[in-house]
């Protein structure tokens, strides 16, 4: 197995999701069946090659440091799902 | 001839005449939408209100004698481009109440230039997919044969424009989304190169990858989005400020004397007997018009498959981490925590489809495995990208498949990923090597189900592939059908 149940676990922690236990196993075998696959990749000598992770050659994009116009607090808080006052509400955070 | 079923340039022709409206080609769309959208499905949200506002607005400027290319005209917009008050999914519950507070570029650009929005495509589920069966919104049926799959992932926007539920439509391309569905549907879509076109106000999948283009009744028309919607934008500082020429100037050129490419690794076992015989077709085509075919290789081509869902996942993983149910979009139950609430937000707003991607970027990314998968499969993709290079300096344009089969069955891969992955083979090279393609309709199988042919080029050389595909589309003796729904 390239991916046991309990790395599922932990990799879903890390993406912030959960799964019962059913999802997990289905998971589990999927993930397993798609590793396996990409197992190809080892064929290939990659050795002194840069990663390519952008297609086009890009230089960094500066601009100057301008206020402009935003969309503001009202509109920026009309798809909250919770909202009071001017603020977005969550749980809490802190015991 | 109902006005729905014309092309954006016939249309303009009759406006400017003074044979038709906005608001009777408007119209004409609405009774069509009304008639087979029961069938095919192709929009998650219809305006057809503000459309018709719209309609009255463009006919108004063209009395006054102010007419652009597409003045006027209704253009679908795939669902994971923002548009400013009308709500905008992605095809998943977590933005199912989602209403951008501004437009995406490319709206806006066709906004300016007077087009008329009926309404926002379906498309699979974050553009996950390749049949449009994993949007929240129900799946899309080809309309060739309703029993079907249009491709994916902006299958939405192929059926609608094959079904003449809107003139044109924008989509987007990560692997192959507009290019696949358009040889499904047996309609023209174009990806432009990585950087022609803006994508702000784009929902992002993989960023590194993500094209917005259009999908077209002809070639012509394409050259015509592509006139609408290329160019740099300051907002999306991937755009590239290089000069977009007129794409309609190439049209006509024809191709004497070019060397076409045709890369042994796109003719592999497996690939669907009509399918070859439709692609050999077209390699004739092009030599009677002037065109050099040879053979060529792209060595790493079976690797892409691979290359792409690392890369891809890896991107989406980290693009989809802002849906935590606090700024917007689904918030699920009342949880214990603000961890419990993102878990519980996350796992209830994304589908199947999503959360596999998420697990398989999050896992390639994580310490440990980084380097044998993410770095792997990018030194892999440089491989892939020099290869094309090369390609290039030998030959005008490429030509493939778009496709290993024609459109498959609902249902038929939905619960084997490693499948439908698969059935991006031909398309996903050109997203990692920033390319444009353009995917155009070559025939029909013995079942009457559409057939399309591929054409790469070099990066910003669309307008190549605008003169070739025009070239073939104006001599090649494919039968003008219409599916009948």
């Amino acid at each position: 197995m390239k991916i046991t149940k309990h790395e599922v676990e932990y990799v879903a922690h890390l993406a912030r999701l959960q799964f019962d236990e059913e999802e997990k196993e289905k998971f589990t075998s999927q993930l397993n069946d798609i590793l396996v696959y990409m197992d190809i990749l080892n064929k290939v000598d990659t050795s002194g090659i840069e990663p390519t992770t952008h297609a086009i050659d890009l230089t960094n994009a500066f601009r100057d440091d301008i206020v402009k116009e935003s969309v503001g607090t009202e509109v920026t808080l009309t798809n909250a799902p919770d909202k009071f006052g001017d603020c977005f509400r969550v749980p809490k955070v802190i015991e | 001839m109902e006005m729905n079923q014309l092309t954006i340039h016939e249309l303009q022709k009759k406006i400017r005449e003074g044979e038709t409206t906005s608001l009777e080609i408007t119209e004409a769309l609405f009774k069509r939408i009304e008639a087979v959208e029961g069938k095919v499905n192709s929009y998650i949200t219809l305006t057809k209100e503000s459309a018709l506002k719209e309609a009255e607005i463009a006919d108004k400027e063209i009395e006054k004698g102010n007419i652009g290319e597409l003045t006027g005209i209704p253009i679908a917009i795939k669902d994971l481009m923002c548009t400013k008050g009308v709500r905008t999914t992605c095809g998943s519950r977590i933005l199912e109440t989602f209403i951008p507070p501004y437009d995406s570029t490319v709206v806006k650009k066709l906004r300016g230039d007077g087009a008329v929005f009926p309404g926002k495509t379906n498309m699979d589920e974050f553009a996950m997919g390749s049949s449009t069966e994993t949007s929240y919104f129900g799946i899309t049926r080809n309309p060739w044969d309703l029993e079907r799959i249009p491709g994916g992932s902006s299958g939405g926007s192929a059926a609608a424009v094959a079904a003449d539920e809107c003139i044109a439509s924008l989509g987007s391309d990560t692997g192959g989304s507009i290019r696949q569905p358009a040889a499904l549907c047996g309609i023209v879509g174009m990806k432009p190169t990585y950087g022609r076109v803006s994508r702000f106000g784009l929902i992002a999948f993989a960023s590194s990858l993500d094209q917005i283009g259009p999908f077209t009744k002809d070639v012509e028309d394409c050259a015509i989005m592509m006139n609408a919607i290329s160019g740099y934008d300051p907002n999306d500082s991937t755009s590239v400020p290089a000069e977009v020429p007129d794409y309609r100037e190439f049209l006509s050129r024809g191709i004497d004397g070019w060397t076409v490419g045709i890369p042994k690794e796109y003719f592999i076992e497996g690939i669907d007997p009509e399918v070859s015989a439709a692609v050999e077709g077209v390699i004739k085509e092009v030599e009677k018009l002037g065109g050099q075919c040879r053979e060529i290789s792209i060595p790493h081509t079976e690797y892409c498959v691979t290359v792409y869902y690392i890369i891809a996942p890896s991107e989406a993983s980290s693009n989809l981490a802002r849906y935590d149910g606090v700024r917007y979009g689904f918030r699920s139950g009342e949880g214990r925590d603000l961890l419990d609430m993102y878990k519980m937000s996350r796992s209830d707003g994304f589908g199947a489809e999503v959360k596999r991607r998420i697990m398989i970027g999050t896992y390639a990314l994580s310490s440990g495995y980084y380097d044998a998968y993410y770095k792997k499969a990018s030194q892999v993709r440089a491989l892939m990208k020099g290869e094309f290079e090369r390609a290039f300096e030998a030959c005008d344009v490429i030509l493939t498949p778009v496709t290993p089969t024609p459109a498959f069955k609902v249902g038929e891969k939905l619960d084997d990923p490693l499948q439908m992955y698969l059935s991006d083979i031909f398309t996903l090279s050109a997203n990692l090597a920033g390319i444009p393609g353009i995917s155009v309709p070559c025939g029909f199988t013995e079942s009457g189900l559409p057939i399309g042919v591929q054409f790469l080029a070099g990066p910003f050389d669309e307008g190549k592939l605008l003169q070739i595909a025009y070239a073939y589309e104006k001599n090649s003796k494919i039968e003008k059908r219409r599916p009948v729904l």
